[in-house]
């Protein structure tokens, strides 16, 4: 598109963005809500809305959701009540959706966006609690469709943003701020493929400096960021283009279709829901007690922009090191603890960012995985800065055996390799000692200015050392041998 | 076999040896084999379910271990949840509907060894104050087999008048317990919202359903209610409040202040004899020492339509469910999702169903949501607030059950106003959640039961029964 007529527009995106509370059971029943389970084998009569059963509240949701309040900044509501959503669905197995409409558990907030352009917060209108549907599957071929309720009843907060995201950059790193928000807090798996997150996408535009919001349309159930991204550049330039040739926009759900990188319209008939919401009868309304805030705080993990005013400030890492690092609880939690044992803060960072991060990715593991605890890891660093092995010598040889060998330390593995470095200085000299006297003429040549010898004397000091004399000492003993002949 | 009124001379006889828990249940199941063609009270009989629990029960008289409700023969209102047994509801939509649990009055009612022969016939989700809108056929009214039962509870009361059982559960959402115990000259008790668990009561309006017994004495009603009420976890809204021993009734001699609805006892619209009956009670309780006088209620004229629209609204959201995807009935007619769900519930709903269904869906639209449903709450806070206010000075609030005897049948089916209006002293105590008794008292120039309602404070359901056994 034209800049020109790009610059004319400033684009208003508003997300909803859901995320599947990981607690173990529903929100309502006593079913597992665990994903991947084989078709309707979590639903008790409560999640397929059998007559005669009620809802029962799953408190751990309620405080999964305060836990994201609290990360977000917002207002917990201290009195709350549930309320129904009415439509028709046959993946929504009571006609109706039990949702907070009028009392969100949280209120306001926000999360804090890194741009090209620098940093903005995004604002949360609010984060409500409800109920996911099923999920109804249209397979090929067949003219029914099938539903699978195990999802029916899990968890959801809703979290909506203020209608104040200006592009595509914005909201993809809003997403992926999000998501490294609900995974550090534990309330949420983040796994967008499976559908644990995704949002809806509430897009207009208007012209520069305009008060009024051009018409809007939805994108719903985004399910990836990359897509979100794509989604909004491609109803960015359709907008504009409408706008610009005088058509009118229509107020409407449209779908993304990943594989043409295009949104159409669902071609729904055009009257508006009317959920009938009420107040869920069902339940008791919802009050937060102090007690459950102090308990929950209690609970809450040190948070990523806490981290890395910590790595920075404290440990004295780069802004790099210390934002790679904190991309995961696991991963900042690991090396913090490192640190607990090790004064060498960058070498720790190396070596996670590093060694470590290539064996994980190579063996498909996650950090919580790796046997070697952060204490045997500073060992390991501690090593190094000992001069007891070089460093290439702990990655390659030491590491590896650390990952099998839980027991054995890293001086216990090296000793058993006898990988032990010679910073003796006297034995080094006698080796040095011996290799001169056995080369007299390369010395001579030495001596004549052909400098490069050094390093063949030092491959035969360390062949005779059997490689464990450390490069460094030895280098600077033997120059200082040869100056003084 | 003699017709026994009380659980207690039955248990009396089943510990002095004269009779056992198969001699009864083989009494009802008599009856019930020679009546009920007719009065078509009972959907289901459990006959050999019946028997064998009877077996087993004499059983546990002979070794001293059973339970408190031992010897009760009760049916329960198709309503209720059985576990692994139909449960209709009345209507056609849950035609072959099996439940995969025991509603928790159910359970409770089991635990203590009733022994339960049936289900019982109702108003299509307890829509109706006749009986006469029940998919399965009208009950009709052992008196007088030309008139109702009363409704919603209907065959559940008839099933206790013609000695087929000796106690129902029913439930009452603005007067389906209390109504057709009135109108067949029982005793129905309606107890204080949350007082027992909802927990397998199909939900016809959440906010206003309570379980409640049906029963020919005011101790069964009693003992019943001990044994089905209190906290349970299944349904988070039900009341935690220790459970008295409403059996062990309050026989010391008080002074009671009774109030009496003006606009009820006065209304034109009042049968005359059930009248009659109503100033006689009146005096009774004067000259019986205790302190009556009128109250006004100028609310009155807002029970109604307040009811009707949280009612409706409610039913509209809880009878959702029934959309011919996950059970009951789908109709063979449907070609796709829109008509699977217009013809499974054009065809499964009955008429009265439908027609709550569509009020209570245009109260709840966002168009006319503030101006129904939104004004029927505060005035549902103000008749609360009002009534509340009236107990606070008044021990009881009393009135005739209803404005007349049992209706024939098909009198009002043209006409859903005047049908409603039978609902006029009852719906009350729904709306406002408080516990609410009909005894009978006595009967008209056709020999039509005439039920007389007493409503206590909240909770207070063991001074209402004391007060309910002192006059009956």
């Amino acid at each position: 598109m034209n800049q020109e007529i790009r610059n004319k527009y400033e684009v208003v995106i508003g997300l909803e963005v859901h995320a599947q509370l990981q607690t173990e059971s529903k929100i309502f029943a006593a079913d597992s809500a665990s994903f991947g389970a084989a078709p309707n084998t979590h639903i008790s009569p409560i999640t397929l809305g059998h007559p005669g059963t009620l809802p029962k509240l799953n408190r751990k949701a309620v405080e999964y959701a305060i836990k994201m309040g609290f990360a977000a900044g917002s207002k917990i509501s201290e009195y709350q009540y549930f309320d129904r959503k009415n439509y028709f669905y046959p993946d929504l197995p009571k006609g109706y959706q039990i949702t907070q409409d009028k009392t969100p558990i949280c209120i306001g907030g926000g999360v804090k966006v890194k741009l090209s352009t620098g940093e903005k917060v995004v604002r949360f209108h609010h984060i409500h609690l409800e109920e996911d549907a099923g999920k109804s599957l249209h397979a090929e071929g067949l003219s029914d469709s099938l539903i699978d309720y195990n999802r029916a009843g899990t968890p959801l907060i809703e979290m909506v943003t203020e209608p104040e995201i200006k592009s595509s950059e914005e909201a993809a790193q809003f997403m992926t701020e999000v998501r490294k928000l609900v995974r550090y807090l534990h309330i949420c798996d983040g796994n967008m493929e499976e559908g644990s997150l995704r949002c809806d996408v509430n897009i207009s535009v208007m012209p520069v400096g305009s008060k009024v919001f051009g018409t809007k349309v939805e994108i719903k159930n985004m399910n990836s960021i990359r897509f979100i991204q794509k989604a909004i550049d491609y109803e960015v330039v359709r907008q504009i283009e409408a706008v610009e040739a005088g058509v009118k926009i229509i107020q409407e759900t449209r779908n993304f279709d990943p594989s043409t990188g295009r949104t159409s319209g669902m071609r729904e008939k055009e009257s508006m829901n009317d959920y009938r919401y009420f107040p869920e009868p069902d339940l008791v309304p919802l009050h937060i007690s102090e007690e459950l805030l102090i308990q929950v705080k209690t609970q809450m993990p040190a948070l990523p922009w806490e981290l890395f005013e910590k790595f920075t400030k404290t440990y004295g890492l780069p802004d790099y090191d210390a934002g790679v690092l904190t991309d995961s609880r696991e991963v900042a939690e690991y090396f913090d603890a490192t640190c607990q044992f090790t004064k060498n803060y960058k070498a720790a960072s190396n070596w996670i960012m590093g060694t470590i991060k290539s064996y994980l990715n190579d063996n498909h593991l996650e950090i919580e995985q790796l046997t070697i605890t952060p204490e045997k890891l500073a060992q390991l660093i501690n090593l190094v800065d000992e001069g007891k092995v070089s460093t290439s010598t702990a990655s390659q040889q030491i590491f590896p055996v650390m990952v099998t060998d839980t027991s054995a330390s890293p001086l216990q593995i090296a000793e058993a390799k006898n990988l032990i470095q010679q910073s003796n200085t006297d034995t080094l000299q006698s080796l040095i000692d011996e290799v001169l006297a056995a080369n007299p003429a390369k010395v001579k040549e030495y001596k004549n200015g052909k400098k490069g010898l050094l390093g063949m004397f030092m491959g035969d000091i360390m062949k005779k050392s059997k490689g464990s004399a450390d490069p460094k000492v030895t280098t600077a003993l033997l120059q200082k041998t040869l100056d003084s002949l | 076999m003699k017709n026994y009124t009380s659980l207690q001379s039955i248990q009396a006889d089943l510990h002095a040896g004269y009779i056992t828990c198969r001699q009864l249940v083989e009494f009802y199941l008599q009856n019930i084999a020679e009546k009920n063609t007719q009065l078509n009270a009972f959907l289901k009989v459990f006959d050999q379910e019946a028997l064998a629990k009877a077996d087993e029960i004499d059983q546990k008289i002979k070794t001293g271990n059973a339970g408190k409700l031992a010897g009760m023969v009760i049916g329960i209102k198709d309503l209720l949840c059985y576990k692994d047994h139909t449960s209709t509801a009345g209507s056609k939509i849950l035609d072959g509907f099996e439940s995969q649990f025991n509603a928790t009055a159910v359970q409770r009612v089991i635990d203590a060894d009733a022994i339960i022969i049936g289900s019982q016939n109702c108003d299509e989700f307890g829509m109706g104050s006749t009986n006469e809108n029940s998919a399965y056929g009208a009950c009709l009214n052992a008196v007088g087999t030309n008139r109702v039962a009363g409704g919603s509870s209907g065959g559940s009361a008839v099933a206790v008048q013609a000695d087929m059982c000796l106690a129902s559960l029913g439930t009452d959402t603005g007067g389906s317990v209390r109504m057709p115990a009135g109108f067949c000259g029982l005793v129905g008790l309606k107890p204080t919202y949350t007082r027992v668990s909802r927990w397998g009561l199909i939900a016809y309006a959440s906010s206003f359903d309570c379980i409640g017994p049906i029963t020919k004495s005011v101790e069964d009603a009693a003992i019943l209610l001990e044994i089905i009420a209190g906290k349970d976890e299944q349904d988070s809204t039900v009341s935690r409040l220790e459970v008295p021993q409403y059996s062990a009734f309050d026989t010391t001699h008080k002074t009671l202040k009774i109030g009496y609805l003006k606009e009820a006892v006065e209304s034109a619209g009042l049968q005359p004899e059930v009248r009659e009956a109503t100033w006689a009670k009146l005096e009774a309780l004067k000259a019986a020492g205790h302190v009556v006088e009128a109250v006004e209620f100028p609310l009155i004229k807002y029970f109604l339509p307040t009811y009707y629209i949280l009612t409706t609204a409610e039913a509209s959201s809880n009878l959702s469910r029934f959309d011919g995807v996950k059970y009951g009935h789908r109709s063979n007619q449907a070609t796709d999702l829109m008509s699977m769900y217009k013809k499974s519930r054009a065809e499964g709903f009955g008429k009265e169903v439908k027609r709550r269904i569509m009020l209570g869906t245009f109260v709840l639209s966002a168009s006319y949501y503030d101006a129904y449903y939104t004004k029927a709450q505060k005035v549902r806070r103000l008749i609360k607030d009002y009534t509340d206010q009236l107990l606070s000075e008044y021990d009881f609030l009393v009135c005739p059950t209803t404005p007349t005897t049992a209706y024939k049948i098909g009198e009002k089916t043209s006409d859903p106003i005047q049908m409603y209006l039978g609902d006029l002293f009852t719906v009350q105590a729904n709306v406002v959640g408080l516990p609410a008794i009909s005894i009978p008292n006595g009967v008209d120039n056709d020999g039509m039961p005439i039920g007389f309602q007493i409503m206590g404070g909240a909770f207070q359901e063991k001074a209402l029964l004391s007060f309910a056994k002192s006059l009956y």
